[in-house]
């Protein structure tokens, strides 16, 4: 029997366009792109030039302040391209695929015989160690960082994010691999959903496992660390997204490093939401081929609604990504008299719109307008209804926004990311860019911290 | 969609470098109100609930309605009844006279607060902010309808940029301006505010209506119980609110209607809505048993503004407590002070503004204590 943790908090979001569990395999994308703004907290340093031949697993860069972390290229080839931005901050590195791809070979090792530090080495030699992220700060973790425990959190909530027992089918060895090697460097816990039949999750060794039934954002491993084990100041937990996990896993299984995932890709944008077979790196452009509505006023999201970045078909599957998804835009839409008019088809918690009288399983077709202005904050409770955590958001956020480190400190910022904030942004009357405060606090915090 | 292209083509005269810039803050204020703003997020999440705070303003005066329209009714009714013409007026006359009377003070508050807010938000290159929407109807409903318009603008402004834009606009006042506007008559006329003279209106309007005689006088219920009298009203008037008192808040019905709406929309918190009440008759019952007043709970709640109060004027998201363990003690609070200040200070029959008034300056030190208690519970974890 597991340990069963009620949350009541929360909004599970019923929209459009939710993945079929069909899964599609497309080829080897001609190029791929390791971008490493999805490294959060990485500063990237280059190891490589253009016009270098590099294999699946060469380092393509490094962490500038941590060299001893790598980042291993998902493909063998030829580096075609660095793109940079402003203050020649890297974007990304791009790497025409070899039409037989080569492998560096890390050696196949039994997980279960290493001890922690040979397993780190391991993780480190292969560019994978990145994978790993922290709390505090929602970031990518570095190797001098001793963890109080590992947490994987197996199952995703927001809404249109992919069901991981649908990723995990196929690599279920890999991930039970993956879970014994972290186990070695700390103590593993495995938060899976009440709803989740999956055996490689509910009989996963070397782990505790910790059920949770509730409502969205429950699967946010900082909600669940929050009601296991509460981060103080000066602790540090690692974070590990499941789908890392597997990349561990094949890593000593294999001896490569293979970063083969399937993601799902929604939204009422999206003919035929379903399942692809893709790889870290690999464009947009060629996964959406042909699979998208219209080509105009549409918001393509790296990862769901709630909490991914705004995109387009020139970005690439991300070391996180687990769906990308694509709603309208709205900006062509005019609705008159919003104030008082019923607009039957918005969403909306608030009872002074309609959407109560539909139930829960309508599902809606929500674009990006913000629908109102920005204000101060005015009513109160919006943010704690829907977050199931130990904390007072609405204190929290006007002590990040008035810079007040000891308030952040003592109401719990260590304990918090950006994401356990996304329903709380969602339900705001006031439209307050929550997720932007709370990472520019978490990076002003780390800043003084270091 | 013409009225769309319309606001699109004379939009650039309204940014930065068109000729009307100064207008910018109320062209965007009416287009905002003539349609949802259309723009979309470029960070966080890419999906928001479809409330803002115009919609919340908008139910919130809703809810104001069925008071607003009883209170029109009867400044009609008194009206008539001390003219001793009620039999013989019908109900369109009564109620158009009390339209009449009342409607200049809407457009009074609403012209003057709207405009110091249009003005305000201009200066700061801000949106308009919809707060005063609400405050604008309530400051008419809590004067007694005798007050001069005059008084009447200089409190609208007084409250708007003393209890709210100095601090820096809705959403960081620390007092509810219609509280403001009413302490500030309140000490400064209160010849006009309080005593016997100002409940019922004294001139016919339009042809409407009786003038009455010179220095006529009409107490309401609750000073009559100052003054050790027995209140001349039943408990049906009180009720149903054809009692002398301040506009808007002498029905108990009308109030009711508007604390479902808020209720139910859930922009009034019912924690603060039911502790107040739940404070007040705490306070009575505690009082009458110690035979210091007359009246029995119910009265005392259903007399004055304390109804009003407690519906429209507590809850105030932002003035009232804003953790969900301060909402109760903070109504409590409210709805207890009330009563002390209508039974034990002989100089004020009602206590229900002063009350608020109090709420609205403990709400951060009551919030404060019960954060405290986390951060203390986080602190002790370490140990």
């Amino acid at each position: 029997m597991v340990n069963v943790i009620k949350l009541r908090k929360g909004l599970n979001l019923n929209l459009k366009g939710k993945a079929t569990k069909e899964k599609i395999s497309t080829e080897l994308p001609a190029e791929v792109a390791l971008v490493p703004a999805a490294f959060e907290g990485v500063v990237p340093k280059l190891v490589v030039k253009e016009g270098e031949q590099v294999q699946a697993g060469s380092a393509l860069f490094v962490n500038k302040n941590f060299p001893e972390v790598k980042f291993a290229s998902p493909v063998s080839g030829k580096v075609t391209a660095i793109i940079r931005g402003d203050r020649r901050k890297v974007l990304c590195i791009k790497v025409q695929t070899d039409s037989e791809q080569g492998y560096i070979d890390f050696g196949k090792k039994d997980v279960s015989s290493l001890s922690g530090e040979k397993v780190k080495e391991a993780l480190l030699e292969a560019g994978l160690f990145g994978y790993v992220n922290q709390l505090p700060y929602a970031i990518s973790t570095n190797p001098t960082t001793e963890p109080k425990a590992i947490f994987v959190s197996a199952f995703r909530d927001m809404p249109l994010a992919a069901d991981f027992e649908t990723e995990l089918e196929g690599n279920e060895e890999a991930f039970q691999t993956g879970l014994t090697a972290l186990s070695t460097m700390g103590k593993v816990y495995l938060s899976v959903s009440v709803e989740q039949k999956s055996t490689a999750l509910l009989n996963a060794k070397d782990v505790e496992i910790n059920a949770f039934d509730g409502p969205c954002p429950a699967g946010n491993v900082g909600v669940q660390i929050n009601h296991i084990l509460p981060i103080n100041k000066g602790e540090v937990v690692w974070t590990v997204d499941p789908a890392s996990v597997i990349f561990f896993g094949r890593l000593f299984l294999t001896g490569k490093v293979d970063l083969q995932k399937r993601i799902a890709i929604g939204g009422s944008e999206v003919i035929h939401p379903c399942y692809v077979e893709t790889i870290v790196g690999a464009p947009f452009s060629t996964i959406l081929q042909g699979r998208l509505l219209h080509s105009e006023h549409i918001r393509i999201i790296n990862g769901n609604p709630l909490t991914g970045n705004v995109s387009s078909l020139e970005d690439y599957v991300g070391a996180h990504t687990s769906e990308i998804t694509c709603i309208p835009e709205g900006d062509n839409v005019n609705e008159i008299l919003g104030w008082i008019s019923p607009r039957l088809n918005n969403f909306s918690v608030s009872r002074s719109y309609f959407s109560w009288l539909f139930g829960k399983n309508k599902e809606y077709d929500l674009d990006a307008r913000v629908k109102g202005g920005k204000r101060h904050m005015i009513m109160s409770g919006e943010y704690d209804s829907v977050l199931p955590m130990d904390v007072y958001a609405e204190y929290l956020i006007k002590s990040i926004i008035a810079g007040n480190i000891d308030r952040q400190e003592q109401l719990g910022i260590y304990e918090v990311s950006p994401e356990d904030f996304a329903l709380a942004e969602f339900v705001d009357s006031s439209k307050m860019p929550l997720q932007k405060i709370v990472r520019e606090g978490l990076n002003t915090l780390r800043k003084e911290n270091a | 969609m013409s009225l769309r292209k319309y606001l699109d083509k004379i939009k650039p005269n309204f940014q930065k470098g068109g000729k009307l810039h100064v207008f910018e803050s109320v062209f965007d204020g009416l287009e905002t109100f003539l349609y949802v703003p259309n723009t979309t997020s470029k960070s966080g999440s890419s999906i928001h609930d479809a409330i803002d705070s115009k919609r919340i303003m908008s139910m919130v005066v809703i809810a104001l309605l069925p008071a607003m329209f009883f209170g029109m009714y009867n400044v009609g009714y008194q009206n008539y009844l001390a003219a001793g013409t009620l039999a013989s007026a019908s109900f369109l006359e009564v109620f158009c006279y009390g339209f009449l009377a009342v409607l200049p003070k809407i457009l009074v508050s609403y012209i003057v607060g709207l405009g110091i807010e249009f003005a305000w938000a201009q200066w700061k290159h801000e949106e308009i902010q919809e707060g005063y929407l609400v405050s604008g109807i309530i400051i008419p409903l809590i004067i007694p309808v005798t007050t001069p318009l005059w008084m009447l603008a200089l409190a609208c402004a007084f409250a708007v940029i003393f209890c709210k834009e100095i601090f820096g606009g809705t959403g960081m006042n620390i007092f509810n301006v219609a509280v403001g506007a009413r302490m500030f008559l309140f000490f400064s006329y209160s010849s006009k505010m309080t005593g016997d003279m100002v409940w019922v209106a004294q001139n016919s309007l339009l042809g409407l209506g009786n003038n009455l005689a010179d220095g006529f006088t009409m107490a309401t219920p609750l000073s009559q119980i100052g003054q050790g009298l027995a209140p001349n009203a039943g408990i049906s008037d009180m009720v149903i609110g054809l009692i002398p008192g301040s506009i808007g808040e002498t029905s108990v019905i009308a109030i009711a209607i508007g604390a479902i709406i808020l209720l139910w929309t859930g922009i009034a918190s019912w924690k603060t809505m039911g502790s107040v009440f739940a404070g007040g008759i705490a306070l009575a019952l505690v009082f009458k048993a110690m035979g210091m007043t007359s009246i029995s709970w119910y009265e005392h709640l259903f007399l004055g503004g304390f109804c009003f109060g407690a519906v429209f004027m507590a809850t105030d998201p932002v003035t009232s407590a804003r953790t969900e363990t301060g909402k109760y003690i903070y109504g409590f609070l409210i709805g207890a002070m009330a009563i002390i200040v209508r039974v034990m200070n002989p100089g004020y029959p009602e206590g229900m503004m002063l009350a608020i008034f109090f709420g609205n300056m403990f709400a951060p030190l009551i919030d404060y204590y019960v954060v405290d208690r986390n951060i203390t519970r986080r602190a002790n974890r370490i140990k």
